[in-house]
């Protein structure tokens, strides 16, 4: 295109292209050499074997960190195992202590049960003597009462009998 | 925020066409004058050991590369920051593609293709910086890279597999008649290679810069419409962006590609 009048200073010379001057060849080969033996001995020598032990130390670090993570793992169960069975031991205590507890009570409670029972039955045995008492105390006094009467009667109707007689009738009568 | 800058721009950009429009709008654009290769310091003539500016953005390319690749991973943590975790990324990237394409025994030459990988990388996007120079623009640069592949691998696959290395050409999966036809196919395109190979790349950086050079120049030209050209400039400088990083890919990609035909010549 158009490098020959404008930028006449140092476009002078050369082909529409700059890339196709030649003259320009051996520097820009002598510099991109020295740029890449530069690049070359600043990565192989210093960048990439850093990052290949950063990269390394990370794997290294994460596996570390996982097995770590699993181990405490491993512990936090055999914790939870460790307390699930001092929960079961101390509820199986427990119930010990309150089957041992309910068994000790039941046996004062027996025997309090049988003293109970036999001071009931002896206070019943002797309110049934008492009431035997009364009754045959109430039997003997409706015999007097009927002999009494009996006799009273027999004497109103003119009659008389001897009290042996009238106490054998009555007795007869009552025991009926 | 956003909405309003990109008011403060457009108004800028519409006052600086009334203020600074050109008396004589001419096409004065010479997309080629970037890539002149000139002394730093004086006029004269170019000889092998001139100081120039490709001296100088070679330079600036070495402290590009130390300075991601080393400084930025001084400080050497297990959790990285952002530096470090580019040259990581960097280093990854690089690695897994040697390994992937050219196996596992081509990881002995990682160093090396590390090397290219970041010279291209950084002399592509140093030379995106306005002004700049680039030298990945150059045919004489990338023509020894490509060149430099090409005989190194050419060499690696005799000293390797001796004669074997031919089997390259001599398909064996093919018909016996079409074999010889096929050899001269094969060996035509794999001459061809260390061509394509290094056109590839200085022809894309070179077609992108001078691109945005004719674009940049329409704005000069037009006064109070450069914000079309403006914006066209912004659009292919961003694809230039993506243009460098993916060149730099593909030579790199390629020279695997080679590598692995010079360690199993076999198809």
């Amino acid at each position: 295109m158009a490098t020959e009048t404008h930028d006449a200073g140092h476009a002078a010379a050369g082909p529409a292209m700059p890339q196709l001057d030649f003259a320009t060849f051996p520097n820009q080969i002598f510099w991109l050499v020295v740029t890449l033996v530069v690049i070359y001995l600043v990565l192989s020598r210093v960048a990439l074997p850093r990052i290949d032990a950063i990269l390394s130390d990370r794997q290294g670090t994460i596996t570390n960190d996982i097995a770590a993570a699993e181990d405490l793992r491993t512990r936090a169960k055999e914790a939870e195992a460790a307390y699930e069975k001092a929960l079961a031991d101390a509820k199986a205590e427990a119930q010990r202590i309150a089957a041992e507890a309910k068994a000790e009570i039941q046996k004062d409670l027996d025997a309090a049960m049988a003293k109970a029972d036999e001071e009931i039955a002896e206070r019943a045995s002797e309110s049934e003597q008492a009431i035997a008492e009364i009754r045959a105390g109430a039997r003997d006094a409706i015999e007097a009462v009927a002999r009494d009467t009996a006799g009273d009667i027999v004497a109103a109707m003119g009659a008389s009998a001897d009290a042996d007689t009238v106490t054998a009738a009555v007795a007869e009568r009552v025991k009926g | 925020m956003g909405k309003a800058f990109f008011w403060v721009i457009m108004v800028l950009v519409l006052i600086s066409g009334f203020a600074f429009a050109p008396e004589k709008a001419e096409l004065a654009i010479h997309p080629m004058d970037q890539f002149i290769v000139k002394p730093l310091f004086g006029y004269g003539e170019v000889g092998a050991f001139t100081i120039t500016n490709v001296t100088l953005w070679m330079f600036f390319a070495v402290l590009a590369v130390t300075a991601l690749m080393v400084l930025g991973t001084r400080s050497r943590e297990i959790v990285p920051g952002r530096g470090q975790s580019v040259a990581e990324l960097a280093y990854g990237f690089v690695y897994k593609m040697v390994e992937d394409v050219a196996g596992k025994d081509g990881v002995r030459f990682f160093p090396y293709i590390m090397t290219v990988f970041m010279y291209i990388l950084m002399a592509n996007f140093l030379g995106l910086i306005p002004s700049s120079f680039t030298t990945t623009s150059h045919i004489a640069v990338t023509a020894i890279l490509g060149f430099g592949v090409f005989f190194a691998v050419t060499i690696l696959g005799f000293v390797l597999n001796g004669s074997k290395f031919l089997g390259l050409f001599w398909i064996t999966s093919a018909p016996l008649p079409l074999r010889p036809v096929l050899a001269i196919i094969e060996l035509i395109s794999y001459f061809v290679r260390p061509v394509s190979h290094s056109i590839r790349l200085a022809g894309n950086v070179m077609a992108g810069h001078a691109v945005l050079k004719v674009f940049a120049g329409f704005a000069g030209a037009l006064g109070l419409f450069a914000f079309v050209p403006v914006f066209a400039v912004t659009a292919i400088y961003a694809l230039e962006v993506l243009v460098s990083f993916i060149q730099a890919y593909v030579f790199t990609i390629l020279t695997c590609v080679y590598l692995k035909d010079a360690l199993h010549p076999s198809h």
